[in-house]
C-alpha cells in the first residue's frame, strides 16, 4: 500500500536520506530501526509531508504523494504520532481525540456559532466516536483532565488515539515506547497489534526497543546512515550481518 | 484572536470600517441603518481576507506589525477621504430596527448588550465545536495540527475574518450612538486597547474578553485625575498584569478557585 522509491534527503551538506525503497504490504507491522541518526524520523517526515523528499517519490494507495503537504497527506489517509509528544496541551484528553474527527466531520464556523441542528448532532457522533477511541485505549478514566497533566506513558497513547480519531489506513508511530516502562511497553505492543487485526490498520513503526520490534513486526527495514542495509522478518534481521555490525560496530570502526 | 494564537494589532482598522461604512451609506446615501451595519460587515470580511492572505505566512510579531500597519493604512484613508478629514462628521443616524430608534441611552444599552450576548452565545457555541477545537489545536501545536487533516491556513484566515466582522459591528455601533465619528478614534491606540482588554481578562478565555473590556472602559473614568498621564497608568496596569498574572485574570481566578476546591 505504500511504495517507498529512490527517496534522497539532504540538510545543507548533510544527507539523511541516500537512495531509500521500500514498501508496506496491507494490514501490517513494519518497523523501521536502525542507530541514532540513521534517518528514520527524516524517512516519517517525508511520508507525512512535513517536508518534502529532494529526490524520489512515494505513493500511498497507487498515487503519488511526496510533494502533498501533511494537511492533504493526512486526508488522504496517513495518520502519524511524534517523538516529542504533539498534544494540545490546554485541552482535555476528550477534546484531543474529538480534534483528531475533524477530516472526517463538516460543520463550519457559522453554522457552528449558530448552533444547527445539523451540528449537534455531528457533534453527538464526534464526542461518542471519541469515548468509544478513548474506552479502547483505556484512558476513558482520564477524559476531562488536561492532556499536559498526564504521565508520558499516557500522553503517547493518547496521541495514537488522536491519529486513529482519522480512520487511517496507515499509522505512522515514531518511538511510541520510549519513556515506557516494561510493562507500559508490554501493554502498547498488544495495542498496536490491536490496531491491526481490529481496525484493519497498516502501521509503520519507528522504535528502539527492540523486544518490542522482534515481537510484533511482521517486517523489519533497517537503515544506517541514511541507507538501507537490510530488509526481512525478525529473523532474518537477527541474524543479519550487516545489522548486527551496524548496531554493535565492526572492527574497522 | 485569543484561541487561536494570532495577534492582531489592526483592530481599529476594521472598527474604522464599520464605522465609517456604516455611517456613511445611512446619512449620505439614505440606506436604512441596519442594511448599512451589515453592509459594512461585509466590508470588514473582505478587506480581512485581502489582508490575512499575504500576512498570515507571517508568524508572531511580524504578523503584529503587519496588522498594525493595516490599521494606520485604514487611518491613513480616513483622514485623507474620509468625509470631513481629520475632523470627522456627524449627524449620523440613530440605530433604529425595523422603525424603532435606539435614541436614548438606555435603549441603546439594550441594544449594544443584546448584541454582546449574541456574540458571546456564538462564539461560546464556536469555541465547543468542531471550528473552535481546531482553532484551538492550532494554538496548541501546529505541528500536530496539520498532522490531524486540519486546514490550517483557511482556518486562520477564517477566524481573522470573523474577528474584523466582530469589529466592524462594534464600530457600527459606536457610530450610531455617538452620531459623530473621526479618524482619531480609530489609531493604533485603540488596536493596542483591544489587545490589553484580551490579554489582562485572559486570552484564552471569553469571559475574559468581556472582563478585560469592561475594566479597561471603566479605568479612563478613574484616570480621571491624571490626565494626559493615563498612558502611563495604562502600561502600568499592562505591565503589572503581565508580570503577577501573564494569563488572564479570569484564567487566574479559574486556577485558584479549583486549587481551593481541590486542596
Amino acid at each position: 500500500m505504500l511504495n517507498i522509491k529512490a527517496i534522497g534527503k539532504s540538510f545543507g551538506g548533510l544527507v539523511a536520506l541516500n537512495d531509500v525503497s521500500f514498501s508496506i504490504e496491507e494490514r501490517t507491522i513494519s518497523a523501521l530501526i536502525g542507530p541514532n541518526g540513521a534517518g528514520k524520523t527524516t524517512l516519517l517526515n517525508i511520508i507525512s509531508g512535513i517536508f518534502p523528499p529532494d529526490t524520489g517519490d512515494i505513493s500511498f494507495s497507487g498515487i503519488s504523494i511526496s510533494k502533498l503537504p501533511s494537511t492533504k497527506i493526512a486526508r488522504a489517509g496517513i495518520s502519524r504520532t511524534f517523538q516529542q509528544v504533539e498534544l494540545f496541551g490546554d485541552m482535555t484528553v476528550l477534546e484531543n481525540i474529538m480534534v483528531g474527527r475533524y477530516p472526517k466531520t463538516r460543520a463550519g464556523f457559522i453554522s457552528s456559532g449558530l448552533r444547527l441542528p445539523s451540528v449537534i448532532r455531528e457533534e453527538r457522533s464526534i464526542r461518542n466516536i471519541s469515548l468509544e477511541i478513548l474506552d479502547s485505549i483505556g484512558l476513558s478514566h482520564r477524559k476531562h483532565e488536561l492532556s499536559s497533566s498526564l504521565p508520558l506513558g499516557e500522553q503517547r497513547i493518547l496521541e495514537i488515539g488522536r491519529a486513529l480519531a482519522t480512520e487511517p489506513k496507515l499509522l505512522l508511530l515514531d518511538e511510541p515506547a520510549a519513556g515506557l516502562n516494561i510493562k507500559e511497553t508490554r501493554s502498547l505492543g498488544e495495542m498496536i497489534r490491536r490496531i491491526r487485526d481490529e481496525k484493519k490498520i497498516t502501521i509503520l513503526l519507528v522504535e528502539h526497543d527492540m523486544d518490542l520490534v522482534m515481537r510484533i513486526s511482521n517486517r523489519i527495514t533497517v537503515l544506517n546512515f541514511g541507507e538501507v542495509i537490510a530488509k526481512g522478518s525478525p529473523s532474518e534481521i537477527q541474524k543479519n550481518h550487516a545489522v548486527i555490525a551496524a548496531y554493535l560496530g565492526t572492527e574497522e570502526d | 484572536m485569543g484561541y487561536a494564537g494570532q495577534v492582531s494589532l489592526g483592530q481599529a482598522g476594521f472598527y474604522g470600517i464599520g464605522a465609517y461604512i456604516s455611517a456613511v451609506l445611512s446619512q449620505q446615501y439614505g440606506l436604512p441603518v441596519m442594511m448599512s451595519v451589515l453592509s459594512a460587515m461585509i466590508v470588514a470580511a473582505f478587506a480581512a481576507v485581502l489582508l490575512a492572505v499575504p500576512s498570515l505566512r507571517l508568524k508572531g510579531h511580524y504578523l503584529a506589525v503587519a496588522t498594525l500597519s493595516f490599521g494606520e493604512i485604514i487611518n491613513i484613508i480616513l483622514n485623507e477621504w474620509g468625509p470631513g478629514g481629520p475632523s470627522g462628521f456627524g449627524d449620523i443616524p440613530h440605530f433604529d430596527i425595523l422603525g424603532f430608534a435606539f435614541d436614548s441611552t438606555t435603549s441603546y444599552f439594550y441594544l449594544v448588550w443584546g448584541c454582546v450576548a449574541f456574540i458571546l452565545l456564538f462564539s461560546f457555541n464556536l469555541i465547543n465545536s468542531r471550528a473552535g477545537r481546531a482553532l484551538r489545536a492550532l494554538h496548541g501545536s501546529e505541528l500536530a495540527s496539520r498532522a490531524m487533516g486540519l486546514d490550517v491556513t483557511a482556518l486562520k484566515i477564517k477566524v481573522f475574518i470573523l474577528s474584523a466582522v466582530y469589529a466592524s459591528l462594534a464600530g457600527s455601533l459606536y457610530a450610531h450612538y455617538v452620531t459623530f465619528i473621526s479618524p482619531s478614534s480609530f489609531t493604533l491606540f485603540y488596536s493596542v486597547l483591544v489587545l490589553m482588554m484580551a490579554v489582562i481578562g485572559g486570552i484564552t478565555n471569553l469571559w475574559g474578553a468581556v472582563i478585560g473590556s469592561v475594566l479597561i472602559t471603566i479605568l479612563p473614568e478613574l484616570l480621571r485625575s491624571f490626565q494626559e498621564f493615563d498612558v502611563l497608568v495604562y502600561g502600568l496596569v499592562l505591565t503589572l498584569s503581565l508580570m503577577f498574572f501573564r494569563k488572564g485574570l479570569v484564567p487566574l481566578l479559574i486556577e485558584r478557585t479549583n486549587k481551593l476546591r481541590r486542596p
